[in-house]
């Protein structure tokens, strides 16, 4: 396969799931502010949206006060927002475009048809009328995108590349998530951050983490136990078997690059092996032990490593 | 008044070609043909079968246009396309045979049958193809014959080739999409008339690339499609002429040239490259021969051409024979080379670099269509009947100063089509650009073509660049 093509199939993976991810978070956030909330709560939840993105810089830049209408609009619908849903969208679209003779037409069609009816909907208001149903939108796309993807395509390189992409990508939100809301009840260095001060607080703001990645009910099957963040922390990091899970990504990673390595990808495949290894063999404990942030922080900087390693075995060789 | 003749509409009746679908339409719903115009636009945009408007660089739903598609197709009798293929067959056979003749002996300049200042001096001709030997002496393997038929003053017609696009035609997908929509919207209307198929014309294009690859290959030749990226206009055709025929689609940055062989930058490593189906100009093509500013191309290219390592489809130097000062010494190349009669009509043409043509052709720019020698697109043309009187003025000082560039001929009553158009239905003026493969199997082509329709009221500019559109073109099977 073409350089080139590998190229546009891993971002094409990579810019549907952050779309996917973003409206996850989004819509948890949303629905938490339906609940009764003081105001330091309902701006501190968009607050740490911001910052699972890293966009709290630019959106203040731009808007100033946090405000929960202009951190949809700012997170879904800004095309100057490199990282919102609309401009991931399109350049999941426009990567995807760039490569339409790798894919299927279903496919093709399945991403044009997203972008082309994601535009009609902004147009339409439907994110000030229902957000929660553009959220849901979005990640029926993605669903979609998936499905099809799996349903059509030739297990080959191609579909090898578009899977390492959205795994990469997964993993690295799923950390983001992690690290972010961790820091919100842990009131470690970010200031911006408020402790939820009850137990029901509490319940909220776990289960909301775990409804971001569709976990609320795998928990209870997994654990059939009160919600408690160390086994939150355990079952979005730790467990194979869960298909947002960090240990889940990375190892869906490793198989994927495994099927398509040459003769340069040795090392960054034994990069990918060795993070296999920790999250299949880790403990809760240990990982707690030493610093969720630190462990996560840690684990971000090695994702985005093999990014960069990916895309110089692979995708722009020399 | 000129007269007219509509494909489907005789003076006093409906043409047997087309009375079954005249019957099956006078028998639809009031309102079913605009419901299936709707869903047609939304399949072919959730499709993609757009194209890119030039100048505009910007993505998004605003520079990619759709090509208006018209639900009522153009019918082409059985015998009438007999005639045709055995037409096309005879001229793109001759064409091949100039442009080698060009290239090597120049027989026919020596013969004094086409002037040889207008080939040696043509911008057209690459003298780096002198004495280069390509497989089979193919040069144009993918060649698109615009044809038309005009109306006669006794209200018959006769069909004319307009223009010969011997160097990168496009619109075949636009042939093969249009035929999947009519499949997809009225499906009974295949099952009631045999009309000829169109979709392996894939097939045979890479039945044809192949048969041109190199000699003495080791393994299968790889095909290759090169493309010069996701905002050129036909790109849509590009990826989808690649995916059907199942290689790659490359641009020029994924190829490089090393030890005078092309490869392809792949995942696995460089991988050698047999046969590039080029959609690129020959200026692009290479910077270290042609424009040196080109980003399109590979750096080398044309020396591995040379040197016969990869073949490039459309050859180098095609150019030469579509250009229209050539044109009109078509019929007599087929008589030089073929000893034979031409079947397809040439439009009677005056060129203007001649002082009694172009002193003609001053006298009468009221009614004469005046094209650039080597323009495209439907540009920087005059159409003599549809100008105003300072347009023809204006355009009467430019063919003054640059004679050479132009030539002249007379407006023909182009036969018109049903089509549908706000008001209705009514007749718009048509054309057919049928797809020509040659290769060292023999010459090959689907049944019809491409059908575009002028959409305006009176307008003869089917370009999809000037608001022109496409309809499905049928040749019937019996």
């Amino acid at each position: 396969m073409l350089s080139r093509t590998a190229d546009h199939l891993f971002w094409q993976s990579r810019y549907m799931e952050r779309a996917e991810n973003t409206a996850r978070i989004l819509d948890v956030n949303y629905q938490a502010s339906l609940l009764p909330q003081t105001p330091e709560v309902a701006e501190a939840g968009w607050r740490s949206v911001l910052s699972i993105f890293e966009l709290l810089p630019a959106y203040t830049a731009k808007h100033g006060e946090i405000e929960a209408e202009r951190v949809q609009e700012f997170i879904v619908s800004d095309e100057n927002n490199p990282s919102s849903i609309v401009s991931s969208l399109r350049s999941a679209r426009e990567n995807a475009r760039a490569v339409r003779g790798a894919l299927t037409t279903e496919v093709w069609e399945a991403t044009n048809q997203t972008w082309l009816e994601f535009r009609r909907h902004l147009k339409d208001g439907t994110l000030v009328r229902d957000p929660a149903a553009l959220f849901e939108w979005v990640k029926l796309r993605a669903h979609l995108a998936r499905g099809v993807t799996l349903g059509t395509m030739l297990q080959d390189e191609a579909l090898d590349f578009l899977r390492i992409g959205s795994y990469l990508e997964r993993a690295d939100n799923t950390a983001r998530m992690l690290d972010v809301k961790f820091h919100a009840v842990k009131g470690e260095p970010r200031e911006e951050t408020v402790l939820p001060r009850d137990p029901a607080a509490e319940f909220y703001h776990w289960s909301s983490v775990l409804r971001s990645v569709s976990a609320f009910e795998v928990y209870r099957k997994v654990y059939s136990s009160v919600i408690v963040p160390e086994k939150v922390a355990e079952l979005l990091i730790l467990r194979e078997g869960m298909p947002r899970s960090l240990a889940h990504c990375m190892g869906r990673v490793h198989h994927s690059l495994k099927r398509v390595a040459n003769a340069q990808s040795g090392e960054t495949l034994r990069q990918v092996g060795k993070l296999k290894a920790e999250l299949d063999y880790g403990k809760i404990n240990e990982i707690l032990a030493t610093g969720l942030h630190a462990y996560l922080i840690q684990f971000l900087e090695r994702v985005g490593d093999l990014g960069a390693d990916i895309s110089r075995d692979f995708l722009i060789p020399s | 008044m000129l007269p007219m003749f509509d494909e489907m509409r005789g003076t006093d009746r409906t043409r047997d070609h087309y009375l079954a679908y005249e019957r099956w339409l006078g028998a639809q719903a009031e309102g079913l043909m605009q419901a299936r115009r709707e869903e047609a636009e939304l399949i072919f945009r959730r499709v993609g079968i757009t194209f890119a408007v030039y100048g505009d660089k910007d993505s998004g739903e605003g520079t990619e246009r759709l090509i208006p598609f018209d639900l009522i197709p153009r019918v082409i009798p059985a015998h009438e396309w007999r005639e045709m293929e055995a037409g096309l067959r005879q001229r793109v056979t001759a064409l091949n045979r100039f442009i080698h003749d060009v290239y090597h002996d120049q027989e026919i300049l020596k013969a004094g049958i086409v002037p040889a200042d207008q080939v040696l001096k043509n911008a057209q001709f690459r003298p780096e193809m002198m004495g280069v030997n390509v497989p089979g002496d193919i040069y144009s393997a993918i060649a698109g014959i615009d044809i038309v038929r005009a109306a006669n003053p006794d209200g018959s017609g006769s069909y004319y080739v307009l223009e010969d696009n011997m160097r990168v035609p496009s619109g075949v997908s636009y042939m093969l999409e249009n035929r999947k929509m009519m499949m997809r919207l009225f499906p009974e209307l295949f099952s009631r008339q045999r009309i000829a198929p169109v979709a392996h014309y894939p097939d045979l294009l890479l039945e044809t690339l192949r048969s041109l690859a190199p000699q003495g290959l080791a393994s299968e030749p790889t095909v290759v499609v090169l493309t010069p990226g996701m905002y050129n206009s036909a790109y849509f055709e590009h990826a989808f002429l690649a995916q059907q025929m199942g290689v790659e689609l490359v641009e020029g940055k994924d190829l490089f040239v090393k030890d005078g062989f092309v490869y392809m930058r792949t995942t696995r490593g460089a991988n050698r490259v047999d046969v590039i189906y080029r959609r690129l100009d020959d200026d692009f093509l290479d910077p270290s021969v042609f424009r040196s500013d080109s980003q399109l191309g590979c750096a080398g290219l044309v020396d591995a051409y040379k040197a016969g390592h990869v073949t490039l489809a459309n050859a180098v130097g095609t150019g030469i024979a579509d250009d229209k000062s050539i044109y009109p010494y078509v019929p007599d190349m087929i008589q030089f080379y073929l000893g034979e009669k031409p079947i397809l009509n040439n439009v009677p043409t005056w060129q203007c670099r001649r002082k009694v043509d172009l002193a003609h052709v001053l006298d009468n720019l009221k009614d004469l269509v005046v094209k650039e020698v080597h323009g495209a697109g439907g540009y920087g043309m005059l159409v003599g009947p549809a100008a105003t009187k300072a347009e023809i003025e204006a355009f009467r000082q430019v063919l003054i100063s640059r004679p050479d560039n132009y030539i002249a001929q007379p407006t023909l009553s182009l036969s018109t089509c049903p089509t549908y158009v706000e008001a209705g239905i009514a007749p718009r003026h048509i054309d057919l650009r049928p797809f020509v493969l040659s290769g060292t199997q023999g010459v090959q082509m689907v049944p019809g073509g491409l059908t575009r329709v002028a959409l305006k009221e009176g307008s003869l500019v089917v370009n999809s660049s000037q608001g022109g559109g496409t309809k499905d073109t049928w040749v019937l099977e019996v």
